[in-house]
């Protein structure tokens, strides 16, 4: 017995003094929860190849920005790209990392998934309380061959201020004047209607429980649920599904070359395929970071994951960046960011 | 040894003096120790509460006394944001004193029933459970509650309380449909679950207290189990049954994570408690990260507004248990 315990107390003074293996500091990033899954899972692959350690903490868009102005970290992930006034004034280069979309879910008896189509300005209609009713005269036209009962909307969003939210209503902004005027887009808004769930989770839960209920989601969590999700009405006047190819033509229709600071909301988007409510998540960095070792290593890592990371987020229901975007977005990081 | 005894007596002295120093000064230590430790906790609080003042104060000064009576939180509204407590603060009230009210007769009654009249072999797995019962995190109640609980009262229970009380003035107006599926009562029984194991537990406690002669005495002159619990046992542990109440209430005011998932998070007041509505603590959770400026001067501002609630709950506790006192003469 004493044998055995003076040896694991061996054991683990080999390992406590053992000199540790080649050695990065951490760099620290926080920020948006929409990206976390991705951004760990790089960090994890990228961490088995090169032995440097990410760590990434989804606390949300807002607080990332936050804790990156406050030094403690030395990346932040924002769904909300920054405005480019509010760039310089912060000392800050932003980019985008990696895009997703956000879709409308129904849970209606006897309707499947991309059974139901909906266009923008009937989407803001229910959301705004303006369309009750699942039979409604709207929603018919759109869907003339679909049974829907008589039964009330219930509408359900988020009740977190959230990078989906916002590029959600920012949708809306764009496809209703009623919608910008009344409720405009933010990362939390004053809703007209609707039960509001917390997270992703939350709102895929509360529509997956409640008949006749709508919410909004982002793609990822669609297929992960099983979810009922509704096609779209696109700018062009096109039917679409929230598909990888519908995602990708959105960003690829984008005129990135024209967004200083790489300002792009990338919804309503114009194209026969773009799916309309396509989301960019971007990272923020200091552009004369005080620590240009960690800030150095913060762009070897994305580079890696744009090299080597499209796989990985494909399987997590990502949208890789165009390649003419990430070779704008290497120009930038050579050009903008002080590393040495 | 007539000198040598003089001396050792001298010696004694001395040393009784000594050891009586050392307990003295050995005194004076522990005294400053627990003395600090119990203004520690006052420079705490107090830093708790200057802090959030100044982290309130613009929007104090910016919404006034029209933050009570504002149920509408658009914190982007043009011109001016627009931001009022009514609502959560509504909320968080009645979703504590529906928790209370199911709680506190659920939990007495548990631990009248462990401590007095539960065979001894039923009475481990109870206790063992209730236990559990405190130990579940609160986010679990929040999942299951969302999933199971919620949906189930709203589609199964509540319909037929709304149609029992639909023709009784009031209450067919705290019992009205529509019944969203997340509302106020449900986060209330969450909270009600939740709560639970502290009443019980604190009751089983104070119940233990009780001595024996006293109930023996009573049972001795031929009282029945229910008039020895509530002329014996009940006010011989009120300080501290209602010490668990206070601890069981403040935490329901506070609850945070079961309450977010199931309250319905929409800032309005109405008188049916089977509609959503939303809790000062859900509505920081959910807006704390996302918010700066006046915004979050005004989830700080709720939070003070919470805090001063619940020491307006302790004190008037404190009161009645003053009061209670006088009564007894005691």
């Amino acid at each position: 017995m004493l044998k055995t315990i003076s040896r694991a107390a061996l054991v683990a003074a080999a390992i406590a003094f053992s000199p540790l293996p080649s050695f990065a500091a951490d760099i620290a990033g926080a920020g948006s929860t929409f990206a976390f899954p991705i951004y760990t899972k790089w960090a994890d692959s990228f961490k088995k190849e090169t032995g440097d350690a990410v760590n990434y903490q989804g606390i949300g868009s807002g607080a990332g920005i936050k804790q990156l102005q406050s030094k403690t970290i030395v990346f932040a992930g924002t769904d909300i790209p920054m405005k480019v006034e509010d760039l310089k004034k912060n000392g800050f280069v932003q980019w985008p990392m990696v895009m997703g979309g956000i879709a409308a879910v129904v849970n209606i008896d006897g309707v499947k998934p991309g059974q139901l189509v909906l266009d923008g300005p009937t989407l803001a209609n229910i959301y705004m309380g303006n369309v009750k009713k699942w039979d409604d005269a709207a929603i018919k036209k759109l869907n003339p061959s679909l049974t829907l009962p008589s039964a009330d909307i219930q509408v359900v969003r988020r009740a977190d201020g959230s990078g989906t939210t916002f590029n959600f209503t920012d949708y809306l902004s764009k496809v209703s004047q009623d919608w910008a005027d009344k409720v405009g887009s933010d990362a939390s808004v004053e809703w007209p209607v609707g039960v509001g769930a917390k997270g992703n989770d939350g709102v895929a839960g509360t529509v997956g429980q409640t008949k006749n209920s709508i919410g909004y989601v982002e793609t990822a969590y669609i297929k992960q649920n099983n979810m009922t999700y509704v096609d779209m009405i696109n700018k062009a006047g096109k039917h679409v599904s929230p598909t990888v190819d519908a995602l990708q033509a959105a960003a690829a229709n984008a005129d990135w070359a024209h967004a200083p600071g790489y300002y792009q909301i990338l919804t309503d988007q114009p194209g026969d395929a773009s799916w309309p409510i396509t989301a960019a998540t971007f990272v923020v960095v200091y552009a004369d970071p005080s620590d240009k070792a960690a800030s150095g290593e913060v762009v070897k890592f994305f580079d890696w994951a744009y090299k080597n990371g499209n796989a990985a987020a494909s399987d997590l229901n990502y949208i890789p960046m165009p390649a003419g975007v990430t070779d704008m977005v290497r120009k930038t990081w050579a050009s903008d960011i002080k590393n040495k | 040894m007539v000198v040598n005894s003089s001396v050792a007596r001298a010696a004694q002295t001395e040393d009784r003096t000594r050891t009586l120093n050392d307990f003295k000064s050995a005194d004076a230590l522990f005294h400053s120790l627990t003395f600090g430790a119990s203004v520690l906790v006052l420079l705490v609080m107090g830093g708790i509460i200057l802090s959030l003042i100044i982290a309130a104060w613009p929007a104090m000064v910016a919404f006034g006394v029209g933050f009570f009576e504002t149920t509408r939180w658009a914190v982007h509204a043009k011109p001016h944001p627009v931001m009022g407590v009514l609502a959560p603060l509504y909320g968080t009230m009645v979703t504590s004193v529906i928790a209370m009210l199911i709680a506190v007769p659920v939990g007495l009654g548990i631990a009248v029933f462990l401590t007095e009249l539960c065979p001894l072999w039923l009475r481990r797995p109870i206790s063992t459970a209730i236990e559990l019962l405190a130990g579940i995190p609160s986010i679990i109640y929040g999942m299951w509650g969302m999933f199971y609980l919620a949906p189930f009262l709203a589609t199964s229970v509540e319909p037929s309380i709304v149609a029992v009380f639909s023709h009784i003035p009031l209450l067919n107006v705290v019992f009205a449909e529509p019944i969203s599926n997340q509302n106020l009562f449900n986060a209330g029984f969450v909270l009600a679950i939740m709560i639970l194991p502290f009443i019980t537990a604190v009751s089983c406690d104070v119940f233990a207290t009780v001595p024996p002669v006293l109930k023996e005495a009573a049972y001795g002159i031929g009282c029945t189990t229910w008039e020895v619990m509530r002329n014996v046992v009940i006010p011989y542990t009120r300080v501290g049954l209602i010490g668990g109440v206070m601890l069981a209430l403040g935490r329901a005011l506070g609850e945070t994570m079961a309450v977010t998932f199931i309250v319905g998070n929409e800032s309005k007041v109405t008188g049916s408690i089977f509609s959503a509505g939303v809790t000062i603590s859900s509505l920081i959770a959910n807006e704390f990260a996302e918010s700066d400026g006046l915004h979050q001067s005004a989830l700080l501002y709720s939070g003070l507004i919470l805090f001063v609630l619940v020491f307006f709950v302790l004190t008037a506790a404190r009161y009645m248990l003053a009061r209670g006192e006088r009564k007894l003469g005691a």
